[in-house]
């Protein structure tokens, strides 16, 4: 009964099985592009951490090609983005359809911002704490594992779930290369046919993830404080 | 146990080169509690991290129980850390840990097995006197709680030498003794031998041995705390055992005390060990003709033995005030004009 008044009376263009797939779509995209984005901005920012100077990895040469690297690929506007990687994404996948068409250009674009976000919270780590994990004899590998990724985690959350949603909006950017999502729905059926009660539903849609992503992150970052 | 022969660090800096210690030759026997007393930027914490190589040096050798520091690779140095605690101004502790993760820290470095871990951890939660508390973090504790973790996690290993990097510099002063104790406490229940590094010289007149004075990367001054205490030879050892010996005001007190009389001498009388107990002013008033007041008087202990000073005002004539300071250095006390003259 319900659902007959939302579509006859108030949001008559809606289909809500398309909208339910696109919302899929979106997260599928979002969540996996997180995924390795996580993975590969700890990996760089870590680099961009140890390489610098007085760190434990000194080295002038590495630093300045991750920096490069990463300040080329976080200028690039995404939009601009999706369609330089078009080639690659067509090598690696061998389509350009779908949602999973777009995952190499979002972990493309969103890593080296989360890298840099990644290098921040290891700076935030008192030095003193650096140096005592040192003077008890422990290696490289101990000081990453134990000292600087643990103590930096409320920030590495924190920055991740900037991430996350800006993940989110890059989706939606997304879907102009045949992606799917719900920016893709809101833009083609809604905008381009002119019904503008899909746009409103699938914003209102994106919204919703935005600020679960936002309470899950918050939560984590309070519950990981011990400061 | 440790030698540093013509040990030297020095920084490159954008305004030149700056010697942080200047060759610098100690030894530091086993079971010793060793100060090293110097205020900021005297090279210090520089000299203390070249003990366990955390700063390399320019020039010059560490050789700790046998170990040349300076030869050994990676790994060897590595291991030769594990053999060595060292606490610090700021605790350092890990803030995600809690205090029996903060413990094992070491315990995990060395890959000791799980199991053993927590036994260990019970025992130093133990010494150290923190009982109840191995779930809390360190952000629960006070400053004298984290110094005492920081203390246990040094401990971790059994090491053979602690090191203290201004271990009591961020507490207050009955934290800082509490501290003080319980160093003290290891040193003789472990026979550790420990270096410490401080600006205050009550930290060295409680819990010290033997005292090295520091001043622009030197050592200008070095000895067992009661000699030093008992002569200062440099300025910069006689300013720190004023620290301990003469409250701030005494000076400007006295000096105010006599403007107006213009009479007497001042004298300041230091007493070490035993001496402390010899009837001395009795002596003099019954030997000497003139007349004595007691201004000030502190007696202190220190780990060689008590060791006061004692301020005096005499008049007299000055012949007989001449005998009677005579008379004060035969019985072995030293003994200074401050006034008068």
């Amino acid at each position: 009964m319900n659902r007959f008044i939302l579509n006859t009376w108030l949001l008559p263009n809606v289909n809500w099985e398309n909208m339910w797939q696109a919302t899929e779509e979106t997260i599928y995209m979002s969540l996996i592009a997180l995924a390795f984005t996580f993975l590969f901005g700890i990996l760089l920012g870590l680099i961009l951490f140890l390489t610098d100077r007085g760190q434990l990895w000194q080295n002038k040469f590495i630093h300045a090609i991750t920096a490069a690297y990463v300040n080329i690929f976080r200028s690039i506007p995404f939009i601009i983005l999706i369609v330089l990687l078009i080639p690659f994404t067509r090598t690696l996948l061998g389509t350009m359809l779908g949602p999973s068409a777009a995952l190499p250009a979002l972990i493309i674009g969103a890593a080296p911002f989360y890298a840099r976000m990644v290098e921040i919270a290891l700076r935030e780590i008192d030095k003193g704490v650096i140096e005592a994990a040192k003077s008890m004899g422990a290696t490289n590998g101990q000081i990453i594992l134990k000292v600087l990724i643990p103590e930096s985690m409320p920030a590495l959350v924190s920055g991740i779930t900037v991430t996350a949603i800006a993940l989110v909006s890059y989706t939606a950017m997304a879907g102009v290369i045949g992606a799917g999502g719900l920016g893709d729905l809101a833009y083609r059926d809604g905008f381009q046919r002119n019904n503008p009660d899909i746009t409103l539903v699938a914003t209102i849609v994106v919204l919703i993830i935005v600020f679960i992503l936002q309470f899950i992150g918050d939560y984590l970052t309070n519950k990981l404080d011990k400061r | 146990m440790i030698t540093l022969s013509k040990l030297a660090k020095t920084f490159q800096t954008k305004d030149g080169n700056v010697t942080a210690v200047d060759h610098v030759d100690l030894t530091i026997d086993k079971g010793e509690i060793f100060g090293i007393i110097g205020y900021s930027g005297a090279g210090k914490s520089t000299l203390i991290r070249l003990l366990n190589m955390l700063e390399t040096p320019s020039s010059g050798e560490v050789t700790i129980a046998d170990k040349n520091m300076n030869q050994l690779s990676k790994k060897e140095l590595r291991q030769a850390r594990q053999e060595m605690g060292m606490i610090f101004q700021h605790f350092n502790l890990l803030w995600s840990r809690t205090v029996a993760d903060n413990i094992a820290f070491p315990l995990e470095v060395k890959g000791m097995p799980k199991a053993e871990q927590k036994k260990r951890v019970d025992e130093l939660i133990k010494l150290v006197g923190l009982e109840g508390r191995g779930g809390s973090y360190p952000s629960q504790l006070s400053g004298g709680q984290k110094q005492r973790v920081g203390i246990a996690r040094a401990l971790a290993n059994d090491p053979k030498v602690l090191l203290c990097d201004e271990a009591t510099s961020a507490l207050d002063p009955k934290t800082t003794d509490s501290i003080l104790d319980l160093l003290v406490d290891i040193n003789q229940k472990l026979n550790l031998t420990i270096v410490l590094i401080t600006h205050e010289m009550h930290v060295i007149q409680k819990i010290c041995h033997q005292v090295a004075v520091m001043e622009n990367g030197l050592i200008v001054e070095q000895g067992p705390v009661l000699d030093v205490f008992k002569q200062p030879k440099e300025n910069m050892t006689k300013e720190f055992v004023k620290q301990v010996t003469e409250p701030e005001e005494t000076e400007e007190a006295i000096r105010h005390l006599f403007e107006k009389d213009g009479i007497g001498q001042i004298l300041q009388l230091t007493f070490v060990g035993g001496d402390a107990k010899k009837p001395l002013m009795t002596d003099i008033v019954r030997k000497f003709d003139v007349s004595i007041s007691i201004l000030q008087g502190k007696i202190s202990q220190t780990r060689n033995g008590p060791y006061g000073s004692l301020f005096v005002s005499i008049n007299g004539e000055r012949e007989l005030i001449d005998e009677v300071i005579a008379f004060i250095r035969e019985q072995q006390v030293e003994v200074e004009v401050v006034h008068g003259e």
